[in-house]
């Protein structure tokens, strides 16, 4: 009953650039409660399954199943379900963090407890509600970003390269963000370059361009 | 429409207003190109007043149309850049009502000015008082034409490096119906003529392409997307 199942099931993926496989032949399945860390050299096709898994790129081959039904069948409930912060993270520069914050709000229809004002102290970027994010250093920008994660009501959160130019107060902040969300029955999937440590749910680590699922310990 | 689209499609709106406010001098260069075209005639031709009440709807309609294509460049691109564009696709609203927000602001900035802005380059150019009411009316209906389909033409080329030039291509030749109509709806009502007919038929164009257009310009951003 691997069709009914409560998570994302992607079957018998494969992906190419130009005239060159990616991967071929990539099946698993994330519920509830996983984390899966995707890692792999530069251009090993970290970024284009994540966009898959996304649905906002289209495997050569196979499907990407959302709670048994095809992700471009059923839309909207799981681009509810979705958060997806790319390499490009969406933030306009001319717009303060506040009013970047509020778009992605009404974009994605959140209905989350805490405020936008209260999310940006916790990413540490009180005091620069009103500065225009173009402003912002690298890190703040990406700080910026990551606020979304504590505004969402999303169970599923695609993550590419998040730690990128963030220091190392604002990595423990993540990492403690990403245990609750686990343990709140979330999934999780992430690449970096950097270690991540998540102290919930189960670990799952895929590495590029191999198609097993390694359960990490 | 439920109530969160609408109000996703407000704040959409809204946002691109506040973009084009915080960047006014962009906002500013349609406008003034178009100015400058039409007034550039006269000094060009001749400041012969039977010779321009002529030219005058075809030029006005002509720098107009220019005008609007010019700004079309602003419609995705940026969106596309830094990736707000993704996010709009990843909502779980309609992309067609989202397009058709950032259309609308598009619009606002572009099409209304120049409208506002025809009056007075008609009177420069000896168009009687029945003209330039007509001429108001077209542009009314007929820019918005413009913008929606210039959007499919920008949604379609916006992965390309130098889509410029293929964009024209793909929009001038939809640009052309409006084009002839509308300026020769103004020429009839300067020489005292019917004009239901063309306005019909602007109308008709607007109405498709407000319903068409959404559909095919969110199609194929999520083409360029990927």
């Amino acid at each position: 009953m691997a069709d009914a199942s409560a998570g994302l099931h992607l079957k018998s993926i494969s992906c190419t650039r130009g005239y060159r496989d990616l991967f071929t032949d990539l099946e698993f399945e994330l519920c509830p409660g996983q984390v899966l860390r995707v890692e792999g050299k530069n251009g090993s096709g970290k970024t284009s399954l994540l966009r898959i898994m996304a649905g906002l790129a289209q495997p050569l081959e196979g499907e990407v199943l959302w709670q048994g039904r095809k992700i471009d069948h059923a839309e909207s409930e799981y681009l509810n379900n979705l958060l997806f912060i790319g390499h490009r993270a969406g933030i306009k520069f001319e717009l303060t963090p506040v009013e970047n914050l509020c778009m992605a709000k009404s974009l994605h229809g959140s209905h989350s407890t805490i405020s936008i004002e209260s999310a940006l102290e916790k990413v540490g970027l009180y005091g620069f509600e009103d500065i225009p994010c173009g402003r912002l250093s690298a890190g703040q920008k990406r700080r910026v970003a990551l606020a979304q994660l504590l505004l969402t009501h999303a169970k599923f959160w695609i993550l590419d390269e998040p730690y990128t130019s963030l220091d190392v107060n604002a990595v423990a902040m993540l990492e403690s963000v990403f245990a609750q969300h686990v343990e709140q029955g979330g999934v999780l999937v992430i690449t970096s370059h950097q270690p991540v440590t998540v102290q919930a749910g189960e670990q799952y680590r895929l590495v590029l361009p191999k198609t097993e699922l390694e359960a990490l310990v | 429409m439920s109530p969160s689209t609408l109000s996703a499609f407000i704040a959409l709106i809204k946002r691109d207003l506040m973009l084009s406010y915080r960047h006014r001098n962009e906002l500013l260069n349609p406008l003034l190109f178009f100015i400058i075209v039409v007034t550039l005639f006269p000094l060009g031709v001749s400041p012969e007043k039977q010779l321009l009440q002529t030219m005058a709807p075809g030029v006005i309609w002509v720098a107009a149309l220019l005008a609007t294509m010019l700004s079309l460049d602003t419609l995705f691109k940026s969106d596309y850049d830094d990736g707000t564009l993704e996010q709009m696709m990843l909502s779980p609203h309609s992309n067609a009502v989202l397009v058709l927000a950032k259309i609308i602001s598009h619009w606002l900035v572009t099409g209304v000015p120049i409208i506002l802005m025809a009056p007075l380059l008609g009177i420069f150019m000896f168009v009687p008082a029945e003209g330039i009411s007509t001429l108001m009316l077209t542009l009314l209906l007929g820019t918005p034409i413009l913008s929606l389909v210039g959007a499919i033409g920008m949604a379609l080329t916006l992965g390309l490096n130098r889509g410029g030039m293929l964009l024209s291509l793909l929009v001038l030749p939809l640009y052309i119906p409006v084009l002839i109509f509308s300026a020769n709806a103004v020429d009839a009502s300067m020489s005292g003529l019917e004009i239901k007919g063309q306005i019909y038929f602007i109308s008709a164009l607007l109405v498709l392409s407000i319903t068409l257009a959404p559909l095919a310009a969110a199609t194929a951003l999520k083409i360029s997307v990927e």
